[in-house]
């Protein structure tokens, strides 16, 4: 078996300047933290992030933003994080708002092998602009196309040394998506067991997706 | 009473008993502090749960388990998690049966605007656009006027949230309804008269023959 589980300071070496990374969480609830803070050590910048929004200021996503180091954000929601929206208004950040519903299943079309989905949602909005409108059996739908990005960040409550991931209560949130649609993908382990420990129906994440394991915090 | 108090309150009665119900960040959270005692909604939150409880005592936070806004809830007995994929899967899939969202216009058509002022505020939509598209029935509960100026529009003039699905309104001088002829006003607060909600509401309000006073 291979080992999965490296260092927080090996796993960010592995990061280029201009990276695409998805993150989970959703107002930092399920993003791995530990993994975050060791990106701030680093000299990478120009990242492109995928979330679901731009978190507070100091903490979460939201520390990468402090430190210059998103190029672009694309997530649903910035409305909570001040910085956020003056790094956008004086151009130092671009932000692509998308709404929820479709973030999340445009990344789960990315892992699914699909080639985009069709959905109600934004019709007749700014979100409809430059995309194309299909009608099926009379109703109109917005083509979304699916999305990828070369790296995941995943927070797991209780992981095996497969990489199996079991996550806790509203943490899970857009963790097990991003897990499908990312080249390489790491989990930050806040418990890490040993292989078999896992029941095999409790698992979320399954082991395939997952690339490297960092140990966390415990909660 | 407090004008919030008002709206959420007349807000809770609309709520039927086996419900499913997303309530948005803001005023529309406090309707769930007034449902009658017999009435069982199974509240949703897009961050990927059923069965959303009140907040917890102080000293009893769960980080692990918090609202669409970041903050700590508790769970119903028989509460469950899921990804965000399936929370918006049964948002669109038509499976919520009521939304309750604040907003910053609304207009005749049922067109609501409520996720940016272009050069100005840009929070994003979050859930909201699908919450529209998806819910059976979308409840708009917010203030009547806005320092003063109306809210309630021929048109909006901020960007879509979505295109013809608001519903109902609630706010602290009446309850109206959308319909393809315009807004009926079909139950005023105690205490305002007709007048004074169309001299602050743009289009003209449509008077239903069977107009009520609001009742919390």
């Amino acid at each position: 078996m291979k080992n999965k589980v490296i260092s927080k300071t090996d796993f960010v070496a592995k990061i280029h300047n201009g990276a695409s990374i998805m993150i989970g969480g959703f107002m930092n609830i399920g993003t791995p933290e530990g993994i975050i803070d060791a990106m701030l050590k680093t000299d990478v910048k120009d990242l492109t992030i995928i979330c679901n929004d731009a978190g507070l200021p100091g903490v979460g996503v939201g520390k990468l933003i402090d430190a210059g180091k998103v190029k672009k954000l694309i997530a649903s929601h910035i409305g909570l994080n001040p910085t956020a929206g003056e790094k956008m208004t004086n151009g130092e950040m671009e932000v692509e708002l998308i709404p929820q519903g479709t973030l999340a299943e445009r990344i789960r079309s990315g892992g699914a092998g699909l080639g985009g989905f069709l959905t109600p949602t934004g019709l007749g909005t700014l979100v409809q602009e430059g995309k194309q409108v299909i009608n099926i059996d009379g109703r109109d739908y917005l083509l979304e196309k699916p999305l990828k990005a070369d790296f995941a960040f995943l927070l797991g409550h209780v992981v095996d040394k497969k990489g199996n991931v079991v996550y806790n209560k509203t943490t899970r949130n857009f963790n097990p998506l991003m897990a499908t649609a990312c080249e390489t993908v790491v989990v930050e382990a806040r418990t890490l067991v040993e292989v078999g420990a896992l029941d095999p129906d409790h698992v979320i994440t399954q082991h395939i997706f997952v690339d490297y394991i960092v140990e966390g915090d415990k909660l | 009473m407090n004008p919030k108090e008002l709206i959420a309150r007349r807000v809770a009665r609309e709520l039927k008993d086996g419900d499913v119900v997303n309530l948005g960040i803001g005023l529309p959270t406090m309707v769930s502090n007034f449902l009658p005692d017999d009435v069982d909604i199974t509240f949703q939150s897009e961050n990927g749960m059923l069965n959303l409880g009140p907040a917890p005592l102080e000293g009893e936070e769960d980080w692990d388990l918090t609202n669409a806004g970041g903050k700590p809830v508790t769970m119903g007995l028989g509460g469950v998690c899921f990804d965000s994929a399936t929370s918006f899967g049964i948002i669109r899939g038509g499976h919520v049966d009521a939304t309750v969202l604040g907003s910053l216009q609304v207009d005749e058509e049922g067109n609501i605007a409520n996720w940016i002022i272009p050069g100005k505020m840009v929070p994003g939509m979050g859930g909201a656009m699908d919450l529209l598209v998806g819910a059976k029935k979308v409840i708009v509960a917010m203030t009547h006027t806005s320092a003063g100026r109306a809210k309630i529009l021929k048109k909006c003039s901020l960007p879509f949230t979505a295109v013809k699905e608001v519903n109902m309104i609630v706010t602290e001088m009446g309850v109206m309804h959308i319909t393809d002829n315009g807004i009926e006003l079909i139950e005023l607060a105690p205490g305002v008269t007709v007048e004074e909600i169309q001299a602050v509401t743009e289009p003209t309000l449509i008077i239903s023959e069977n107009l009520k006073t609001m009742e919390v």
